[in-house]
C-alpha cells in the first residue's frame, strides 16, 4: 500500500512540483497551502508523513508542526520542514517544536525523494 | 492526472506575487511601520527566490535574494524602512516580473544599478550601524549554498573499505518527533556491511518505561568504502541531539587517510542518498530496535478519526482552483447553446399535451437557468485587482508631476465580468491620467485656492441593479465650461453660441480632436484618446457621464453592464422580423396615437407627459413590405440623458438573450450589435440603442433646424 504524504505550501508551484515528484515515486499526495488547512487536512485523513514550509500566511509552519504533534495520531509520524535558509536558529525551533527533519530549498528531485526515504523508509 | 507543467504555474504565481508585492510596498510608502505589511513583503519576495530558484529562474532567484536580504532586515528591526527603500523596491519588483516574463530583454546593468541604490539606502537608514555590505556578504553564503555541487561520493570501487567503530545514543524523543532508529540503522547497514548490537543498559524498568522513549543504543561495527562524512550524513537529522562516535578501528583501516580528505558535506546538501539496505532486518540488532520502534506503529487512524474536529472555516476558503480564461468563455459559449436549446424544447412542450413531457422540459429549465447564473457567477471578479493597478500609476503620475495625490477606493469588493474588468483598464487609466494631469492643480494653485495641498482621487465602483457604477472623483480645479465651448467652437464640434446644459457640453470632450490641455505633457497624449475611452466604453454597453463644479473637481462615472454575454431583452416584431432591444435601456413602452400617426407624419415627435421626444419608424428604417399593424407600439429608449422612441408592430415580451456577435462582415452595421437565436431556432437581431439614439437626435436636430 502506497504511503500518503500530506504537502503543506503556500506556493502552488511548489506543490505541484512536489506533488509530480512524489506520485512519480509511488506515494500519494494531500496537499493544503497553508497550516490551518494542512491541520485540517491532517485530521481527516490518515498520513504518513508531512512536508511542510515553515514560513506561510494564516498558520505557520512552526505552529503546525506543534499542532500536530499535540494529536495523539501524529506522535512518531515523520514531520519535515522546507526552508531556504540555512538559518541555523530557525532549524533549532522547528526540531525543538517538533520536526523530524528539514528539506533545504531548492531542491532536485532526487534529493527530495532520498530525504523522504530516508524518514519514511523504502 | 498530471498537472500544468510547473514552471509555467511558477509565472502564474509569480505574477500575482508580484502583484501583492507592489500592493504592500505601496502600502507601505505610507505606513512604513507596519509589521504585517513588512512580513508579507518579505514572504512575496522569499517565496518568488525561493520558487524561482526551484524552477531554474535563477536570474530571479539571485537578484530577488539581495532585496529580500534586505527586507529581512527590515523585518528583524535592524534597518529601519524608508521611502526611498520602498521606492527602490518598486523598481526591483519591475525588474523581477522582467527577469521573469522577458528575460532576453533584460539589461543586465539595470538590475546591479537597483541593488546598488537598494544597498545605499539600507546604508543610509541603517545610519551607518549596519553595514550594508552585510546585504552583499550574506547574499554571497546563500549563493554559493545554492551552487554547491552536490558532493556524493561516487561509488568507488570496493578496494579501499574502512572499518568504523560507531557507537551511538539517540535523543529520548527522537521517536515522537518522527524519527524511526529502524530506517536509521538500516540506512547505516546499506552502507557497507555491518554488524549491530542493541545496547539495553539505559532501558528503564517495565513501569517507568515511557513506549515512546528511545533507551536503546547501539553499537556498530561497519565496512564500508564511504567516508566518514557519510556515515554521519545517516544521522543528518539527528545529529545535533545524539550521541554519537566515529572511530576507524585500527589495523583494518586500508585507505583511511584518504577518505578522510573528503571534504566535509555540509547540511544543506541532503543528496547523500544510500540505498538501503535489503536484509537489514537480518542483523543482530533487529529484535531489540522492532520492539523499541513499537510505538510508533500505534493506531493511529482510529485515535485521529476520534479527534479528528470539523475542518476549520479556513480551509474552505482556501479551497480554490486556477482555470484557464478560455475555459470559461468555452463554458459560458455551451451555456449559452443550452439556454437556447432549453427554450426550444419549452416551445416544443408547450404544444404538447404529454404531462411527463411537460414535466421535464419544466425540470429542465430550472436547471438550465441555475446553471446559467452559476456560471456567469463564475466569472465574476472583484475590481479589486483593477483598481489595485492604479495606485501604482497614481503613485508614479505624483512622482512624476510633483503632485501630492491622495488616492483612496471604495467597493473594491463589487463583481464585474471578468471581460469586462480586462477591457475597462486602458480606459480607467486614461480617465485617471487625465484628473491628475488636467483635474488636479499644483500644490500651489491648490493652496492659493484654500484647499489642502494635497489631491484626492477617489475610485468607487458599486452596484445598481444590473449595472455597475465605476467614478473617478478629484477635487481639482473642476472642468472649465467656457473653456470647453470656446474650444468646440473653434474646432468646429459646435455652431456658434449653442446654448447646451452642463452634462452635453461635457460630452463634447468626447469627442474626437478635442483637446484644452494648453500644453502636452509627458503624460497625455500617450495611449488613448477620450474619443476611444467613450467608444471603449459603448462596445461594453456602458456610458459615461460627467458631472463637474468648477473649483470642487469633477467626477466621471462610468455605467456598464455585469456581464457581456447575456442581456434581458425586450422582443418586438417589424413586420415579420423580431428583434431584441436591451431592456436596460427601455424606459416604457406606449401605443402610437393614430391621430399623432396622422398629424405627426413628416414630424415625428411624441408627446410624453409634456416632453417632446423624437421616434423613429424602425418599419422605414428596415424597408419592411409588410402592412403595419393596425396599432403601432412605441418603445421609449434612452442612452444618457436623451430619450428616443422606436416604432414598432408588436411588443411580444421579455426575453433573455445570449449574445452571438456578428461576423466580421457585418462589423460596420451600427444598428445592431449582435444577434441572438430565440425559442424557434429563428434569428434575432439585436438592436444597438447608443445608435439609434444618436440617429434620432440627428433628425431632432435638423428639424429643429429646418423649423
Amino acid at each position: 500500500m502506497s504511503k500518503t504524504i500530506l504537502s503543506v505550501d503556500d506556493s502552488a508551484s511548489v506543490r505541484q512540483m512536489v506533488k509530480l515528484t512524489l506520485t512519480g515515486a509511488g506515494y500519494q499526495v494531500i496537499q493544503a497551502n497553508d497550516g490551518s488547512e494542512g491541520l485540517a487536512k491532517a485530521k481527516t485523513s490518515q498520513v504518513d508523513m508531512v512536508m511542510t514550509d515553515l514560513n506561510m500566511p494564516i498558520m505557520n509552519g512552526l505552529a503546525l508542526i506543534k499542532e500536530l504533534r499535540q494529536l495523539p495520531a501524529y506522535k512518531g509520524v515523520p514531520i519535515l520542514f522546507l526552508t531556504t535558509e540555512s538559518d541555523a536558529q530557525l532549524k533549532a525551533e522547528a526540531k525543538a517544536a517538533g520536526a523530524t527533519g528539514w528539506i533545504t530549498k531548492p531542491f532536485q528531485q532526487e534529493q527530495l525523494i532520498a530525504v523522504i526515504k530516508k524518514v519514511l523508509g523504502a | 492526472m498530471i498537472g500544468p507543467d510547473p514552471a509555467e504555474l511558477f509565472r502564474q504565481e509569480a505574477q500575482e506575487l508580484l502583484e501583492q508585492l507592489e500592493q504592500s510596498l505601496l502600502d507601505l510608502s505610507d505606513r512604513q511601520q507596519d509589521q504585517d505589511l513588512i512580513d508579507s513583503t518579505f514572504r512575496a519576495l522569499h517565496t518568488i527566490k525561493g520558487s524561482g530558484s526551484m524552477f531554474g529562474f535563477e536570474a530571479v532567484a539571485a537578484f530577488t535574494h539581495y532585496v529580500e536580504t534586505a527586507f529581512d532586515l527590515v523585518r528583524k528591526g535592524t534597518v529601519p524602512l524608508t521611502v526611498e527603500m520602498v521606492t527602490i523596491a518598486l523598481a526591483a519588483k519591475d525588474h523581477i516580473r522582467n527577469l521573469i516574463e522577458n528575460p532576453s530583454s533584460v539589461i543586465e546593468e539595470q538590475g546591479g544599478d537597483i541593488l546598488a541604490r537598494l544597498e545605499r539606502a539600507v546604508d543610509v537608514a541603517s545610519n551607518g550601524t549596519q553595514s550594508a555590505s552585510a546585504v552583499h556578504s550574506d547574499a554571497g553564503v546563500i549563493e554559493s549554498g545554492n551552487e554547491q555541487p552536490s558532493s556524493t561520493a561516487a561509488t568507488k570501487p570496493a578496494a579501499n573499505r574502512t572499518a568504523w567503530h560507531i557507537r551511538m545514543r539517540l535523543p529520548k524523543d527522537c521517536m515522537a518527533t518522527g524519527t524511526n532508529p529502524l530506517l536509521l540503522l538500516d540506512e547505516l547497514a546499506g552502507l557497507g556491511e555491518a554488524r549491530i548490537v542493541a545496547l539495553s543498559d539505559a532501558v528503564p524498568s517495565l513501569e517507568a518505561l515511557d513506549p515512546f522513549e528511545c533507551h536503546i543504543g547501539w553499537d556498530i561495527h561497519l565496512v564500508t568504502e564511504r567516508s566518514k562524512a557519510a556515515i554521519e550524513d545517516v544521522f543528518l537529522f539527528v545529529l545535533d541531539e545524539m550521541e554519537l562516535s566515529i572511530e576507524p578501528v585500527a589495523g583494518e583501516t586500508q585507505t583511511a587517510v584518504e577518505e578522510a580528505s573528503t571534504v566535509p558535506q555540509k547540511e544543506e546538501s541532503v543528496s547523500a542518498s544510500p540505498k538501503v539496505a535489503e536484509q537489514a532486518a537480518a542483523t543482530p540488532a533487529a529484535p531489540a530496535a522492532v520492539v523499541a520502534a513499537k510505538p510508533t506503529a500505534t493506531p493511529r487512524g482510529e485515535a485521529g478519526a476520534a479527534k479528528s474536529e470539523p475542518a476549520q472555516g479556513k480551509g474552505g476558503a482556501a479551497g480554490s482552483i486556477r482555470v484557464p480564461a478560455e475555459r470559461l468563455d468555452e463554458l459560458m459559449d455551451r451555456v449559452g447553446e443550452l439556454v437556447i436549446a432549453q427554450s426550444r424544447l419549452k416551445q416544443v412542450a408547450a404544444s404538447t399535451t404529454d404531462i411527463q413531457v411537460k414535466a421535464i422540459a419544466e425540470e429542465i429549465e430550472r436547471l438550465a437557468l441555475e446553471l446559467r447564473d452559476t456560471t456567469m457567477g463564475v466569472r465574476m471578479v472583484p475590481i479589486a485587482s483593477l483598481f489595485g493597478r492604479f495606485r501604482r500609476l497614481v503613485h508614479d503620475l505624483a512622482n512624476e508631476l510633483g503632485k501630492e495625490i491622495t488616492l483612496t477606493t471604495s467597493g473594491e469588493e463589487t463583481e464585474l465580468d471578468k471581460t469586462v474588468i480586462e477591457r475597462l483598464n486602458d480606459p480607467l487609466i486614461h480617465l485617471i491620467r487625465n484628473s491628475i494631469d488636467h483635474g488636479l492643480e499644483s500644490a500651489q494653485q491648490r493652496q492659493d485656492a484654500g484647499k489642502q495641498p494635497q489631491g484626492n482621487i477617489h475610485l468607487s465602483a458599486k452596484h445598481t441593479g444590473d449595472k455597475v457604477l465605476i467614478s473617478i472623483s478629484d477635487d481639482g480645479r473642476g472642468l472649465d465650461r467656457n473653456r470647453i465651448q470656446a474650444k468646440a467652437e473653434e474646432n468646429g464640434l459646435l455652431a456658434p453660441g449653442t446654448k447646451l446644459s452642463d452634462s452635453e457640453l461635457f460630452q463634447v470632450i468626447f469627442q474626437p480632436g478635442f483637446s484644452t490641455a494648453q500644453q502636452v505633457t509627458n503624460l497625455s497624449g500617450r495611449g488613448v484618446g477620450m474619443d476611444v475611452v467613450k467608444r471603449t466604453i459603448e462596445a461594453l454597453r456602458g456610458n459615461i457621464e460627467i458631472t463637474s463644479t468648477p473649483g470642487q473637481g469633477t467626477t466621471i462615472t462610468l455605467r456598464l453592464p455585469l456581464t457581456l454575454a447575456i442581456i434581458d431583452g425586450l422582443l418586438v416584431r417589424v413586420g415579420t422580423g423580431r428583434y431584441v432591444i436591451p431592456l436596460s435601456a427601455v424606459e416604457e413602452c406606449v401605443e402610437l396615437p393614430s391621430v399623432e400617426e396622422q398629424r405627426s407624419r413628416g414630424r415625428n415627435f411624441l408627446n410624453i407627459r409634456g416632453d417632446l421626444v423624437p421616434f423613429l419608424r424602425l418599419r422605414e428604417m428596415f424597408a419592411t413590405q409588410q402592412p403595419p399593424d393596425q396599432f403601432q407600439k412605441v418603445v421609449i429608449v434612452s442612452s444618457g440623458d436623451t430619450r428616443v422612441g422606436l416604432v414598432v408592430d408588436q411588443v411580444i415580451g421579455d426575453h433573455q438573450t445570449v449574445i452571438k456577435s456578428l461576423s466580421k462582415l457585418h462589423a460596420k452595421v451600427g444598428t445592431f450589435s449582435g444577434a441572438t437565436i430565440l425559442g424557434d431556432g429563428t434569428v434575432a437581431l439585436i438592436l444597438e440603442i447608443a445608435h439609434l439614439v444618436a440617429r434620432g437626435q440627428q433628425r431632432d436636430e435638423r428639424l429643429r433646424a429646418a423649423s
